[in-house]
């Protein structure tokens, strides 16, 4: 059978990324590169203390300083109503106090200056006095009566956001109690910290029609545009978002944080653009932080190992206000794919939220909103069970994953998988790490009292949010989109209301197009991020670009091939029935050599006369996509630990990823090393850790620990492809899953390490003193 | 609203400043810059060469790395006045005549880099690298670039470029692997 | 991120720097490789009214081997000492350091001369100066007189140079025939201060009994630690698994680590036990011709 004429570039190609020659270079734009004349620089007073009274704040000394403008307070800012902000879960957040801090590190005030030292000299000028308050910095704490209530402001009488709860709870008590083991593990998933190398900022600019202009390091720059809106009550299309180069995301990039809206403040009072970029350390204590998870999970299984029911109750840390960017109606994400990759029966979930005197977010670090603390959970309770029964742990997998024919799989806890080979994607893992023949070896070092692990992690992502029905930010619909127009002369430009970190979006999206149009990527240009041009969009996070706006590309594309082929039809003068897409080309069914390429109808679109049809050649497609995507995959990891040390050594790391068809094959296995990387390193180095007085111990990379190409483990990749049935073209999205998925298989090696002690859990990060410890104390013991 | 904005900056204060020379990516320029000028500020802001980036405040990212006589050194750890009358590179300096550097060739051909930030500062880490090292195994790489840190790649297709490269570099007929 | 402002001075020759210290009264700070003092000067942690940048004073950057001593100039960057063959090959405690100190780039302009005497607890020099019986040469309006690398250090970011002195060498007695060195470096990853790290130098005499022992540690106190007892217990002994285990003890006991996130105390004096015994068994290694 002859192959298909494929295009340049089309899916499947592993083509070198168009992006790349610019940064290559050193020519990105981003953010701290926007150079306008008459810039001024913003730098933020922060509060020493975690919980406090403002007492004092005096300016004086600061105006004093060569080279400063303005010290803006909370006061400055409540005059017009703006000190304080809605956040995307609808609470409310401090642009600055007027009163009392909430956290170490919090804006207390903003110095502008010519420039980025005078503004740090202001910075240091700035005098406040401070009235410390007793510090809540245990959720658990925060929930007991008598606590300090920190949201009076709010009308709180108590430190309680919300209660959230999914599933059967009867079923599940009576399915646990029937079931003949029972293993209940408490997990913490502590604060962590996206810290891509480049930080947060933005310019803003008001030009002389007062139109605001901001350039901005976001992630969803339409959103921006319309909470700016909302909130300052300048007309939306006097606002414009451009989101340039971004020097990662990950999530840390969706927020709206105080810093963009002094900066739109000073720059519509000074009436001079402001940059403002914060330090290393700013971002490390005020910014986004992901995780915070108290977990406590129940598992039941039959005696003879089949997985009956899942039973997890969650208290969530929020720092001081519930800033997490969820979508609206799931406050703790899509924590409930907490059943993973098996068939529970019955489950039940609970998710409590607390207050407490730490900085506000959730939602990060590649998390897919929550599946990496859901992940780790079911993952690791799965390892810990088969332990428990004394069955492998792989093969207990095998036998209780969602069989292949039983997709799509309605879950116990609401949500529909749409394909899945999990027990493929296992195979393939254990035969590229060659498990048996290291099982083998284990039993050998086991002997010599050496302590070497084998760990496995066996996750169901969930991505693509996500369908009207269920999915909305602060009330706009998770849709995405994009915009496709080809020129006379057979090119093409798209413009898509996602916004690309560093995931390749110029040249994966130009590979669809590719596909769909059979015109050669080179000739396809891709733009995002300016929300004067870019058609309307949620952004990108929760690697959901790919299957919504990946979608919209393929359906647009689709829409202009309806109106390609009457033209073609009307070229080749033939009726519309007689045309048939084929080898990227349209032609006349059964007259091969009769046909027209796309580029041909492009020059006819604006060039020839139609019937019944407007010249030009372009679509728009807003896709609301009918279901969430279900990538998945295996990951087994084999340390070595120094027993006298509890020094961890990553020996080897397979991970074999199904995200459905794949667009870019080397994009791919990118997204999945970068993927690892933040898996692995949460799991071994990375913690935001506070102190009783609510200190940051970790606000610089002295303490807040990024791996480097020394300590980071050579990933072994591998693939399986099982498409998504609903996408355009079967893809899912693939972003997160290795953050995912890597931390449980880290864990469960070590702990598998650990078995000759007993050893159930420990806590991530696996630093070397809290392995020594599980050693040693059982050792004495 | 009522913030207030001083009407014109303060006359200067005690601000003390020095001239300095110095010859970056080919180019001899002659500054007058604050002795506290940072050796990155004087790149990035005074001679308008964004391409080397600031990822931190402790001198641990490496985003800010470029080569000062040939070494590579972080520019955000080292004042402007420090560099007078030396040679400095940048990323800009890497393409000659238009035509890339074999190591920006490395890095886009094995797709060693995604948004882009710490790029400038790895490629002329690993320039520096292969000057005194030609043939570098691959622990000898990871621990060449330990200095710089990357959130995007998981640094394996950073090693590969830096691999790509090398052979490159030592069998420029063959253009590398 | 940004450093208040600071008088700036790059002398060219030793006594103009030192008039140079002198004339501030100790509000000057000598500036060599920066990489730990502008780092301190950025967060605002360390304020000098002025720098003395010695960079332009020629001949203080050198390794040589004398008859008596491997002397190294203050100004010569520690990646040219993780570099120098005659280091590796009779004092391979300061190469094993040299390729842990920081991250390559920071050593490529970091010194040793600043490394010694910056006065922080997590330098990694110190102890394996201490190790050695290092002297260091500090001059001075005076003159120049020597101080014991084991008497130097007295608290955090306090040394016995005084603000008007410069460091100008490092002096290592000549390392003979029989000596071994080794340095290990616990650190949670490359760039990191030490968990806790060990220097040793022993030297083995003709009849198989240790006749030289010096042993120092790293970031376990508030100034790198001269393990007197550990190292006067190694002279005389053979080295046997028994004699390694009570040295490794003896230098925990001598250790005075603060609990951090590196871990807390009983951690980090355990470690300090493990890792002394394993860095004399690398030192008895090299001592006997191994690497």
């Amino acid at each position: 059978m002859a192959q298909p004429e494929t295009v340049h570039g089309g899916i499947g190609q592993s083509i070198p990324r168009k992006e790349d020659a610019r940064f290559i270079r050193g020519k990105g734009n981003y953010v701290d590169d926007v150079d306008l004349p008459g810039m001024l620089f913003l730098d933020l007073v922060r509060s020493p203390y975690a919980h406090a009274k403002i007492t004092a704040l005096r300016k004086e000394k600061a105006l004093a300083v060569p080279g400063v403008l303005a010290v803006i307070t909370g006061a400055d800012l409540a005059a017009a109503k703006l000190a304080w902000m809605p956040t995307l879960m609808s609470d409310t957040q401090m642009v600055l106090p007027t009163d009392e801090v909430m956290f170490q590190g919090q804006e207390v005030a903003g110095v502008v200056a010519t420039d980025r030292y005078a503004a740090a000299d202001g910075v240091a000028a700035v005098e406040v006095d401070y009235d410390p308050l007793p510090v809540v910095v245990d959720p658990f704490k925060a929930l007991e009566p008598g606590a300090p209530v920190l949201r009076g402001d709010k009308g709180k009488k108590d430190n309680h956001i919300w209660h959230w709860e999914v599933g059967d709870k009867a079923a599940t008590e009576k399915a646990l109690k029937e079931s003949a083991v029972v293993i209940k593990e408490r997990l913490y998933i502590p604060r962590i910290h996206v810290s891509s190398i480049e930080t947060c900022g933005c310019v803003a600019q008001v030009d002389a029609m007062g139109k605001l202009t901001v350039w901005m390091t976001t992630q969803a720059p339409h959103a921006i545009r319309t909470v700016f809106a909302l909130v300052s009550g300048l007309p939306e299309n006097q606002i414009r978002i451009i989101s340039p180069d971004i020097g990662g995301g990950f999530g840390g990039k969706v927020p709206v944080y105080p810093g963009y809206v002094i900066a739109v403040v000073a720059a519509l009072t000074t009436g001079q653009p402001v940059k403002w970029v914060e330090d290393r350390t700013g971002n490390l204590t005020a910014d986004s932080f992901a995780r915070d998870y108290h977990i406590e999970a129940e598992m039941g299984a039959t005696k003879d190992g089949k997985l009956t029911a899942l039973r997890v109750k969650t208290l969530a840390d929020h720092g001081y206000t519930d800033a997490a960017a969820n979508p609206s109606k799931f406050p703790a994400g899509l924590f409930h794919i907490i059943t993973g990759s098996y068939p529970f029966a019955t489950a039940f979930v609970e998710v409590d939220a607390a207050y407490t005197n730490k900085p506000p977010g959730g939602i990060a670090y590649r998390c897919s909103f929550r599946v990496t603390e859901a992940a780790y959970t079911i993952e690791r309770l799965v390892e810990n069970m088969a332990h428990k029964l004394k069955i492998d742990p792989a093969e207990f997998r095998l036998k209780n994953f969602i069989p292949p024919e039983a997709f799509p799989f309605q879950s116990a806890l609401g949500w529909t998988y749409d394909s899945g080979n999990y027990g493929g994607a296992l195979k393939k893992a254990m035969a590229m790490i060659g498990y048996d023949e290291l099982r083998k070896e284990q039993a050998e070092k086991r002997k010599r009292g050496e302590l070497m692990g084998i760990g496995i992690s066996s996750f169901t992502e969930i991505v693509g949010a996500g369908p009207a029905k269920q999915f909305d930010i602060l009330g706009l619909k998770m849709f995405d989109s994009a915009e496709v127009r080809i020129h006379p002369t057979g090119k093409v430009i798209a413009r898509l209301g996602t916004k690309s970190q560093g995931q390749g979006h110029e040249t994966t999206y130009a590979q669809i197009l590719a596909e769909e149009l059979g015109i050669s990527s080179d000739f396809i240009s891709i733009e995002e991020g300016d929300t004067d041009t870019a058609p309307y969009g949620l952004g990108t996070y929760a690697s959901r670009s790919t299957p919504t706006s990946g979608a919209a590309a393929a359906m647009a594309a689709r829409k202009i091939r309806d109106k390609a082929a009457k033209i073609a039809a009307q070229m080749l003068e033939v009726s519309p029935d007689d045309i048939e897409w084929k080898d990227h080309k349209f032609q006349v069914k059964g007259v091969p050599d009769k046909s027209k390429t796309m580029a041909e109808v492009a020059f006819a679109a604006y060039t020839t006369p139609l019937e019944g049809m407007e010249a030009g050649l372009e679509a728009v497609d807003y896709y609301n996509p009918p279901n969430l995507t279900f990538p998945f995959g295996s990951y087994i990891c084999a340390v070595d630990v120094d027993k006298e040390t509890g020094q961890v050594k990553v020996r080897r790391f397979v991970a074999v990823d199904d995200c459905g068809v794949i667009i870019n094959p080397t994009i791919v296995d990118g997204q999945i090393q970068g993927g690892l990387t933040m898996g692995f390193a949460p799991a071994m180095m990375e913690e935001i850790p506070y102190d009783a007085d609510g200190n940051n111990r970790a606000g610089s990379f002295l303490e807040y620990l990024l791996p480097t190409a020394v300590e980071t483990p050579k990933w072994e990749t591998g693939k399986t492809t099982t498409p998504s049935p609903h996408h355009p073209f079967g893809a899912k999205g693939v972003g997160e899953s290795a953050t995912v998925g890597a931390p449980a298989a880290i864990v469960n090696a070590v702990l598998d390490a650990l078995e000759p002690y007993g050893v159930t859990n420990i806590d991530i990060p696996l630093s070397a003193h809290k392995v020594w410890k599980a050693i040693h104390s059982k050792d004495a013991a | 609203m009522a913030v207030d904005v001083a009407e014109t900056p303060q006359a200067p204060g005690p601000i003390t400043t020095r001239t300095i020379q110095v010859t970056v990516n080919g180019v001899t320029h002659k500054s007058t810059v604050q002795n506290r000028m940072l050796l990155v500020s004087y790149l990035r802001e005074r001679l308008r060469l964004t391409g080397t980036h600031i990822g931190c405040d402790t001198a641990h990212c490496g985003a800010c790395t470029v080569l000062v006589d040939g070494i590579p050194v972080k520019s955000c750890n080292l004042l402007a006045v420090q560099v007078d009358g030396r040679k400095v590179q940048t990323v800009e300096g890497l393409a000659s005549g238009g035509k890339l550097h074999p190591i920006q060739e490395g890095f886009h051909e094995e797709h060693g880099l995604q948004c882009g930030y710490c790029t400038p500062g790895m490629m002329l880490v690993s320039v520096a690298l292969l000057a005194q090292n030609p043939n570098p195994t691959e622990d000898e790489i990871r621990r060449g670039i330990s200095g710089n840190l990357c959130r995007c790649t998981g640094y394996v297709n950073i090693v590969k470029a830096i691999q790509h490269t090398a052979a490159k570099m030592q069998n420029p007929a063959k253009g590398g692997p | 991120m940004y450093p208040p402002n600071f008088e700036y001075y790059a002398p060219k020759t030793v006594q103009e720097a030192i008039g140079l210290l002198d004339q501030h009264q100790g509000e000057a700070k000598v500036l060599a490789g920066g990489q730990s003092l502008i780092g301190m000067m950025k967060l605002r942690l360390a304020q000098p009214a002025a720098l003395i940048d010695i960079n332009r004073i020629p001949d203080l950057a050198y390794i040589r081997e004398e008859e008596a001593a491997l002397v190294i100039g203050a100004l010569t960057r520690t990646a040219e000492l993780g570099r120098s063959e005659v280091v590796r090959a009779r004092y391979p405690v300061l190469s094993d350091a040299a390729a842990e100190i920081a991250d390559p780039t920071v050593r490529n302009w970091g010194t040793v001369g600043g490394n010694v005497s910056h006065g922080d607890p997590g330098n990694d020099l110190p102890a394996c100066m201490m190790a050695l019986g290092a002297e260091y040469r500090a001059e001075g309006p005076k003159g120049a007189r020597t101080i014991p690398a084991r008497q130097f250090y007295q608290d955090s970011f306090v040394t016995a140079l005084r603000p008007n002195e410069v460091l100008t060498q490092v002096r290592i007695p000549r390392a003979g025939p029989g000596t071994g060195s080794a340095y290990s470096k616990m650190e949670r990853k490359v760039g990191d201060f030490a968990t806790a790290a060990v220097a040793v130098q022993l030297r083995v005499g003709k009849g198989g009994s240790i006749d030289l022992a010096g042993i120092g540690l790293t970031n376990v106190g508030p100034t790198a630690i001269y393990a007197a007892a550990a190292s006067e217990f190694l002279m005389g002994k053979t080295g046997t698994d028994s004699d390694l285990k009570r040295a490794g003890e003896l230098a925990s006991d001598a250790s005075r680590p603060f609990p951090d996130n590196r871990g807390p105390v009983e951690f980090k004096k355990d470690m300090v036990r493990v890792w002394t015994r394993r860095t004399i068994a690398h030192a008895l290694a090299r001592a006997k011709g191994g690497k």
